[in-house]
């Protein structure tokens, strides 16, 4: 126990004097986060612009719960000079000018720079005016259309971007770890050292595992935090730390995946490309940088025998959907019994020494 | 396997094979508690690997070895904290310090960091404690190594080459510590390059060439059973070279490469008397053998690597 917790103290202060770990173990994985959070912000719901210039009637006599209602869809704004409007329109600031040119006369200037947007703002307007058409007859309508917006029950990006790169962040760094501090060991003759003092084996496994879990408790932490800034927007729902034993088993599954890779590397570089090799293309299989909803059909057969697929699918299910100790334990187990395989696979290869 | 408790190391018909390697083959020893050993050999002689079988780090494929009466194979947790091994390599974990490395073994060894700090003194780290293991100089390196392997105060120390790469000073001063250590009664077992090292530190020495031992023994003892000639030398044209040979005949080779006259002789007393008659014993210079002649000897002087 205490060699356990000399080597631990040992490992964790030569990691957090290495800048490029605590770079790329903390620091490199949020980047994506805040870089991805801030690229898909608002990426999706289209949101049109219009400017008005001069006086509109049936902009200017809407109720304040209208002007909510329609800034919705539609940021109205004033510029009451003409030119700069059509100017700004042209050049795919904003997406509309609306005057009115006399009673009843509106005119709308848009843009075909962009075929969509140009359509969306031409759409948006006409409801305007003719909810505004249909109010002058003074009659109740005969249809009403009540819009609702999906993406509160569907997944914005911050939804599955937090989950999808923590899992990445917290395989890079499981896998990265065991196969890295393994080989690094037995190259610096560390490991032939430690056999000659009375350590068990355990000892020496179970002090750079402790380490890794608590690093990746500290990535969850980091992530979480970021990502629940108003900001970024994301909402923990109920049953969220379910994402801890998630995490945990994540990272005991990688770092198995890595003890494997570091029993066959020689070097740290053959370590540290093998460990690239398994975790970067997994990730973008397993759907941790965007969704894998819109991907050809073989890779989303692919993403089932991910790990990863499976750890960021379930911590997505915990942290923004809502769902609970059903949704998490199956991914849990599987993580774990994946783990045991591998582990009881790299003891047997497990080599004190290079020779 | 003996019963002799007076023996720190024994060995008997130590036998290990890689491949088409035989790497040990046949060694037999025995390191009495308190000794000062050293084990000499050519690169690939075999010496790490019968080092590494005495350690408990590899299986002999034939033959036993007994530590301070244990087995040291298969790995033996009652032996372990009673030998202490400075391997050829310093094995630090990156980026920690002195002190914290030495930390790290002691409480391994469950030994208080009273101890790991009493230790760090001991081999002239003090100021260096709180310096990274990877910014020390070669000498402070060993010394921090020598350390770790010292802390949990093994009776069975292993050396693997601890001066190798040092300049003459930081020897010296390895030297007085390594001393020190055999000194507390600590039985040393060495293995060096340098034969002056070993003439001077160890008590007995045994010269290995593959896979075997060749001769053991003190260094003084090996050195006379080589009966080499005795080499003196005076400033060259001090006597010349055609009038000492004819007044010393066969027993004594005489050459003057313009800096020295040298003569190698086995009946000293001759010459000396020559050169005393002669008036020439300004600069006199006498050397016997050396441990170097007898290892060279030995070993051939084929280049090897």
């Amino acid at each position: 126990m205490k060699a356990f917790f000399s080597l631990s103290r040992a490992l964790l202060v030569s990691n957090s004097r290495d800048r490029t770990w605590l770079f790329f173990t903390v620091l490199f994985p949020l980047m994506f986060l805040l870089l991805f959070g801030v690229l898909f912000k608002g990426g999706a719901t289209a949101h049109s612009t219009v400017l008005q210039v001069g006086p509109v009637r049936v902009l200017d006599s809407m109720t304040a719960a209208q002007r909510a209602e329609l800034g919705r869809t539609l940021t109205v704004r004033r510029d009451d000079d003409l030119a700069d409007a059509l100017r700004k329109v042209r050049d795919g600031t904003d997406d509309g000018a609306l005057q009115q040119t006399g009673s009843g006369q509106l005119l709308l200037h848009f843009s075909a720079g962009d075929q969509t947007r140009a359509a969306t703002v031409q759409g948006l307007v006409q409801v305007v005016v003719q909810q505004t058409d249909q109010e002058a007859t003074g009659r109740p309508p005969a249809w009403t259309l009540t819009t609702a917006q999906v993406e509160d029950q569907s997944v914005k990006p911050i939804q599955y971007l937090t989950p999808g790169l923590l899992g990445w962040a917290v395989a890079t760094s499981g896998t990265f770890s065991a196969a890295l501090t393994l080989v690094a060991w037995r190259r610096k003759r560390i490991l032939r050292r430690l056999r000659l003092a009375p350590v068990g084996l355990s000892g020496v496994i179970a002090a750079p595992t402790a380490v890794t879990l608590l690093v990746a408790l500290v990535q969850t932490a980091v992530f979480l935090g970021v990502a629940t800034l108003p900001y970024y927007g994301l909402r923990l729902t109920g049953d969220w730390w379910l994402a801890v034993p998630l995490v945990l088993s994540g990272s005991l599954c990688f770092m198995s995946i890595g003890l494997l890779a570091g029993s066959f590397a020689k070097t740290e570089n053959a370590a540290q490309s093998a460990a690239q090799l398994i975790v970067l293309p997994m990730a973008f299989l397993s759907g941790s940088f965007f969704p894998l909803d819109y991907a050809p059909g073989w890779v989303q057969d692919v993403a089932q025998v991910m790990p990863l697929h499976h750890l960021a699918a379930a911590m997505q299910d915990v942290l923004s959907r809502g769902k609970g100790v059903d949704a998490a334990l199956p991914t849990i187990g599987g993580l774990l019994a994946l783990a045991a395989v591998l582990c009881v696979v790299s003891l047997r290869l497990f080599r004190w020494d290079d020779t | 396997m003996t019963g002799d408790d007076d023996a720190a190391i024994t060995a008997d018909g130590l036998r290990k094979r890689y491949g088409a390697v035989q790497a040990v083959d046949g060694v037999s020893l025995s390191v009495r508690r308190g000794e000062f050993f050293g084990l000499l050999g050519p690169n690939g002689a075999g010496k790490t690997t019968t080092l590494e079988i005495l350690e408990g780090l590899r299986e002999p494929d034939e033959g036993t070895a007994t530590l301070l009466g244990e087995r040291p194979w298969p790995r033996n947790p009652r032996l372990l904290p009673r030998i202490g091994v400075q391997l050829q390599a310093s094995a630090f974990f990156e980026r920690l310090t002195a002190r914290e490395q030495l930390a790290t073994f002691a409480s391994l060894y469950g030994v208080g960091l009273r101890r790991a700090e009493e230790m760090l003194a001991r081999v002239g780290l003090a100021e260096f404690a709180g310096t990274q293991a990877e910014r020390l100089s070669g000498g402070q390196a060993q010394r921090l190594s020598i350390a770790c392997a010292l802390v949990h105060e093994p009776e069975l120390v292993f050396l693997d080459e601890p001066t190798t790469g040092l300049d003459p000073q930081a020897r010296r001063n390895l030297w007085d510590l390594l001393r020190e250590i055999n000194a507390d009664g600590r039985t040393v077992v060495l293995t060096t390059h340098y034969l002056d090292e070993a003439e001077i530190l160890c008590d007995r020495v045994a010269v290995m060439d593959h896979g075997r031992l060749l001769r053991t023994g003190a260094p003084a003892a090996l050195i006379r059973e080589l009966d080499a000639p005795t080499r003196i030398s005076v400033p060259s044209g001090a006597l010349s070279v055609d009038e000492a040979r004819t007044v010393l005949g066969e027993g004594a080779q005489t050459t003057d490469d313009g800096v020295s006259l040298v003569f190698a002789t086995r009946s000293p007393a001759s010459v000396l008397a020559l050169l005393g008659e002669r008036g020439a014993l300004n600069g006199l210079e006498v050397r016997g053998g050396t441990l170097e002649d007898v290892f060279l000897h030995l070993t051939g002087r084929e280049y090897r690597e």
